[in-house]
């Protein structure tokens, strides 16, 4: 697992954390939702804009560890453009990838995504890498506020529909 | 090689024998990420050595029963395993009599019974209790809990940047409102060891009992609570070579017996009938229930250990590495050192700038290296540092300058990750 834990953070932070995609407030969102992970103060807010049923703006910001801000960064990049359903797809995808639910092979649509794959052998950090999706489903919910510690901790509850 | 290095290197091996010291802890031969653990989260819990393991294997396998109540082989064993345990924590933070120290699940429930046994007793609406900002929510949470229940107030001692109480301040804060100052020996965060001696004799001069959480303090200084002159003290067994799950609460005899129980149960008591129960004599009133016997045990024989090896040899050893520890550090770009008192244990609380601490944790751990990171459990301290978290090494005895040297490679391998 060494080498894939550096070679994770290489690929992904030498980019996304250094210079975060739609990183930003957004004016006026039609949703956003607020994540935190109160155990390591990962903090971050998600706010995107519909036009009819594609996610026609999205951003996020806050203040949080690199592989919290590379995948939030990569997510808002990904789902940018892509409708409502597609979108809670990648979701899906990427949060079972994450926890070591399926394989990055079994994901169709999760594409360069596939760096996250390793995080699922760091149990202490998949937290980080998921919580931006949960914020972004949280948002697509129209629930304010998601935590990782609360009754609704994505390590140990399925993900809600919208 | 700058002279600092020469001077610390040859202070170290004068001391200590590390090497042999090693060699009494199996775990130190792990690998982790395929490099040779280094084990630097001493301030979370301290590793084992055989002697310990081999005394529980021992127990075990032909000493354990219940004790206190059957007059059979086995139960007479046990109890005399038990009671030794605890005449040798008596021994080691030279307490008056054996019936002064308390077996408890660890810090944190020794804290927590002085805040019922005597705090529900004593502290009335409108009193004050008194912290510091350097503590651990152990140290915090029960009090607020009391405080709370009862309408009182708690008020703390704030710090300078380096991580010092401010003893002015402090003594500012005692009026005829003060009942209890509780205060942690050694910051687990940043490693200050605070002047408690003379703030019990401040507390006393106006009357105020002192509890000392010396979670930090047990494992790394040689106690005596006769010179220390505190009411009570409160120490784990993990942090101090033992078995998890057992502690000690010390307390006078006097404010002891006069105390509430905590928990109700069996072995506390002297009769009991459905009309009324009269309580054991202390240590057993406050030990209800069956008590974690093997554990005590360990602990004993990690107090053995421990006096083998010498606390005032560990003090000095592990200020050595310290000093070398916090000269490497200070030497790398990109390192901010949090927590800078004169006088201080082995506990370095460091942040690395444009990189999240958790970074730092994961990339460390892929060089073997264990460090812990996040907020310590000491919230309000980190508020007072303008941080959320830092990255924390804290070293033991049995840690060596090789050690400190794998750190620092470790934290260039980070810095060049994040480059």
């Amino acid at each position: 697992m060494s080498t894939d834990a550096k070679a994770l953070y290489q690929e992904v932070i030498l980019d996304h954390n250094r210079k975060p995609r739609n990183y930003g407030e957004l004016a006026h969102p039609s949703h956003h939702a607020e994540g935190v992970n109160p155990l390591c103060g990962d903090h971050i807010h998600v706010a995107l804009d519909l036009k009819g049923d594609s996610v026609e703006r999205i951003a996020f910001h806050g203040e949080s560890c690199a592989i919290c801000k590379a995948s939030a960064s990569m997510m808002t990049a990904a789902v940018k453009g892509k409708s409502t359903a597609n979108a809670k797809t990648l979701i899906h995808e990427f949060v079972d990838m994450a926890t070591g639910r399926s394989a990055a092979q079994d994901s169709p649509h999760i594409g360069r995504l596939a760096v996250f794959s390793g995080i699922s052998a760091l149990p202490m950090r998949v937290k980080c890498a998921i919580l931006p999706w949960h914020t972004l489903q949280a948002a697509f919910n129209a629930e304010p506020c998601v935590s990782t510690e609360a009754e609704a901790d994505p390590m140990h509850t399925p993900l809600g529909d919208a | 090689m700058n002279t600092p290095f020469t001077s610390s290197a040859s202070a170290v091996s004068s001391i200590l024998d590390v090497a042999r010291v090693r060699a009494d802890f199996p775990i130190l031969q792990l690998t982790v990420a395929g490099k040779p653990l280094v084990y630097l989260d001493n301030a979370a819990s301290s590793q084992m050595p055989q002697a310990v393991m081999d005394r529980l294997r021992r127990y075990q396998t032909s000493e354990h029963a219940n004790i206190h109540r059957a007059v059979h082989y086995l139960s007479e064993t046990a109890t005399a395993a038990y009671e030794a345990a605890r005449s040798k924590v008596q021994r080691f933070i030279n307490a008056r009599e054996a019936r002064e120290v308390i077996f408890t699940s660890g810090t944190t429930e020794g804290i927590n019974l002085v805040a019922h046994g005597w705090g529900r007793q004593h502290i009335k609406a409108g009193d004050e209790i008194i912290l510091t900002v350097l503590e651990h929510h152990s140290n915090i949470v029960p009090w607020q809990m009391l405080a709370l229940e009862k309408d009182a107030t708690i008020r703390v001692v704030p710090i300078n940047d380096a991580g010092e109480l401010l003893l002015d301040e402090y003594e500012a804060l005692f009026n005829e409102r003060t009942r209890l100052v509780s205060v942690g020996h050694v910051s687990n965060a940043l490693g200050s060891i605070n002047p408690v001696k003379a703030m019990i004799a401040l507390a006393h001069a106006h009357g105020v009992p002192v509890l000392v959480d010396g979670a930090q303090a047990a494992p790394h200084l040689a106690l005596d609570v006769q010179a220390l002159d505190c009411d009570f003290y409160a120490f784990s067994g993990h942090k101090l070579c033992g078995p998890t799950g057992i502690g000690v609460l010390y307390g006078r005899a006097a404010l002891l017996e006069a105390m509430q129980p905590f928990k109700g149960g069996g072995d506390m008591i002297h009769t009991v009938t459905f009309e009324k129960t009269t309580y054991a004599p202390i240590p057993n009133k406050f030990e209800a229930g069956t008590p974690p016997i093997a554990a005590a045990v360990g602990l004993g024989a990690a107090v053995d250990y421990l006096c083998g090896i010498g606390m005032p040899a560990i003090a000095a050893h592990e200020h050595a590495l310290l000093r070398y520890a916090t000269e490497q550090l200070s030497a790398l770009p990109g390192v901010r050192l949090f927590g800078t008192a004169q006088d201080k244990a082995a506990v370095l609380s460091f942040a690395l700038a444009g990189i999240h601490p958790h970074d730092v944790g994961t990339l460390l751990n892929q060089e073997g290296v264990a460090v812990r990171t996040g907020h310590h459990c000491a919230q309000p301290l980190m508020q007072r540092l303008g941080v959320t978290a830092t990255s924390r090494a804290s070293f033991a005895f049995y840690n060596t300058l090789a050690d400190v040297d794998a750190l620092v490679a470790g934290i260039r391998t980070v810095q060049k990750v994040f480059a």
